[in-house]
């Protein structure tokens, strides 16, 4: 991140929204609200002495999942790019109650700007990458998984915990300060299960052992992993599964529902073992469920805006799963990552610079291929109704001096038009009324086998 | 025993990709099926139904893709309004509305696909030969909308 936004050819926009695209493959009119963060990042160095002496303490940090604390005016976290903070305006004293201004009279640039309003940026753009990632599965709607309960974590505030400049300094505690003694991971939390999300997430497997690795080393607890099926399908995985395992690890593979209950000041997990039937109760200090990727909440509008397809399970769509797993229906835009659908960190790298090469290769070119079918009128026959030009999705028709007229760049060959004109007068090359017709007729002399 | 012949006119982006995906998936539906591909279910004029009714189709099959997933913005807008319409024509014409199908399958719908293929050739082996030639008045309906 630091590379991309230190680069001088790439001008990087955090805080800011997409609201709209227009245009095409080449000519892209992309609208960008730049929110009002309310530091001017042009006189802003990074230096954080607002942050320092923002009185707004004790407000749930977002980057912790509310395991720690931020101020109102923040950087998420100390290494984010840009270093410019942000100024949180519901939680800012001084946007709620009208006095303060301490980070305004600290800052030595005189970077703070409370009247800063949202700004609307128009890009021209020739290639458009999406890489809009994933939200974790919330697991609060899986009743059985116990999430609420005191000590039960999701994998991604373990992983915040067991990080070094995490709330707890890397420190893997319990709520009431002690470090645990024994700890469970569930798999498949919300994953592979109709109930939930069909498929598989593909990477839960993995931190999972990760996790029970850094149990061990940090703590020394017994750990138990409550499996379905162990998906160590990457390079130099499997040895990973195995070391964890040869570390000690518990490994329960289980069938059915797995319960977390509390009882008498611990808790509890109830599994059913697939190799012997038997219901087992394991009785610990910590869970941490493995929950799944999902589409992020607002995807659907998102694809809307792009004008690109999302798969069942919410994710966008590819053009082929195979023979272009990065280019979408829309030509010149692209997608790379979670976005497109569960994967781990090496495989989005890769399909990261997929993405980027077929960008690459579409603006070295400096032009584009047009579709040919697209639609023409035969003059004689129109007679300027405009129900074409009505029908047309793409404003691509224009009457011109009573005929029909199609714009070839705008026109992206649906052919509404031609089966709207009464007097069929508009026909779309490679799809006329006769090949229609002696294709059908073609495949009406077949009998049926 | 019959067996019914069937357009599908299949939009390419949706619909068309649907059934390829049913082809991966190794997904069985009655071979009754014959599809022309389109670019959208909106380049689908009544004409070219009404003609196919006549050249010896039983059934006919419209696919594209869901409202508001249309490749094309709104080209499917058009057939959901037309299709209907012309399913109420159809009946005056001496065919039956059933014989003709709007269905909505996006890309990843195999198994609906299948499933309406499967369910659609039922309906209209149960319909029977359509026999355009032995009812009067709809031949006079085919010849007076057949010109697509």
């Amino acid at each position: 991140m630091v590379s991309v936004g230190q680069h001088p050819k790439i001008q990087l926009l955090t805080y800011s929204e997409v609201e709209k695209v227009a245009g095409y493959v080449g000519n892209f009119q992309v609208t960008v609200r730049k929110k009002a963060r309310y530091v001017n990042e042009d006189l802003c160095t990074g230096c954080g002495l607002c942050e320092e002496k923002c009185p707004a303490r004790n407000i749930p940090s977002e980057f912790d999942l509310g395991l720690g604390t931020r101020k109102a005016i923040y950087r998420p976290f100390p290494q984010a790019v840009p270093s410019t903070p942000v100024l949180d305006k519901e939680h800012c004293i001084y946007f709620q109650r009208g006095k303060c201004r301490a980070c305004e009279k600290f800052c030595p640039r005189k970077a703070i700007d409370f009247e800063q309003q949202d700004k609307l940026l128009e890009l021209e753009v020739g290639t458009i990458i999406l890489a809009t990632g994933f939200d974790p599965a919330d697991p609060s709607s899986i009743a059985q998984a116990g999430y609420g309960l005191d000590n039960v974590l999701t994998g991604l505030e373990f992983e915040r915990m067991v990080n070094a400049s995490g709330p707890t300094g890397g420190q893997v505690l319990l709520k009431d300060g002690r470090p645990p003694k024994s700890v469970a991971i569930l798999h498949c939390i919300g994953s592979r299960d109709e109930r939930y999300h069909e498929y598989c997430s593909r990477v839960c497997c993995m931190y999972s052992l990760k996790f029970a690795h850094l149990v061990r080393e940090t703590t020394g607890a017994q750990v138990y992993e409550v499996y379905r099926d162990m998906r160590a399908f990457g390079k130099g995985y499997e040895e990973f599964f195995n070391r964890v395992e040869q570390e000690g690890t518990v490994f329960v593979r289980r069938s059915e529902d797995v319960e977390v209950t509390k009882e008498d000041g611990h808790l509890l997990v109830r599994a059913k073992d697939v190799f012997t039937g038997v219901k087992v109760d394991l009785p610990v200090d910590m869970v941490i469920l493995s929950v799944g990727m999902e589409p992020r909440p607002d995807a659907g509008q998102t694809a809307r805006i792009f004008g690109i397809g999302r798969s069942k399970d919410g994710f966008f769509v590819e053009k082929h799963p195979k023979l272009a797993p990065v280019e979408t229906a829309s030509s010149g835009i692209f997608i790379a990552g979670a976005c497109q659908g569960p994967k781990d960190i090496p495989d989005t790298v890769a399909q990261a610079g997929a993405a980027a090469v077929a960008a690459l290769d579409l603006m070295d070119l400096g032009k584009v291929e047009l579709d040919p079918s697209i639609a023409h009128v035969r003059r004689e026959r129109c007679s300027g109704c405009g129900e074409c030009a009505i029908a047309c999705p793409y404003r691509a028709i224009q009457i011109v001096a009573g005929i029909a007229q199609v714009s070839e760049y705008t026109c992206k060959g649906c052919g509404t038009c031609a089966s709207a004109c009464p007097s069929k007068a508009i026909s779309l090359d490679h799809y006329a009324d006769e090949q229609l017709v002696a294709e059908m007729q073609g495949l009406l002399s077949l009998e049926v086998s | 025993m019959y067996e019914p012949k069937i357009i599908g006119y299949l939009c390419t982006w949706c619909s068309y990709t649907g059934a390829d995906l049913a082809g991966t998936a190794r997904l069985k539906y009655p071979a009754n099926l014959r599809v022309v591909r389109l670019p959208c279910s909106g380049r689908v004029s009544p004409e070219l139904i009404l003609r196919t009714f006549r050249e010896g189709a039983d059934g006919v099959l419209v696919m594209g893709c869901h409202p508001g997933e249309c490749h094309y913005t709104s080209g499917n807008h058009r057939t959901a309004k037309r299709i209907p319409l012309l399913q109420r024509l159809l009946g005056y014409a001496g065919i039956e509305p059933e014989r003709l199908r709007l269905e909505w399958v996006s890309a990843s719908e195999a198994e609906r696909f299948a499933r309406t293929v499967r369910e659609f050739t039922e309906t209209v082996r149960r319909l029977g030969p359509l026999r355009l030639d032995r009812r009067s008045d709809a031949q006079e309906a085919g010849e007076d909308c057949g010109g697509a």
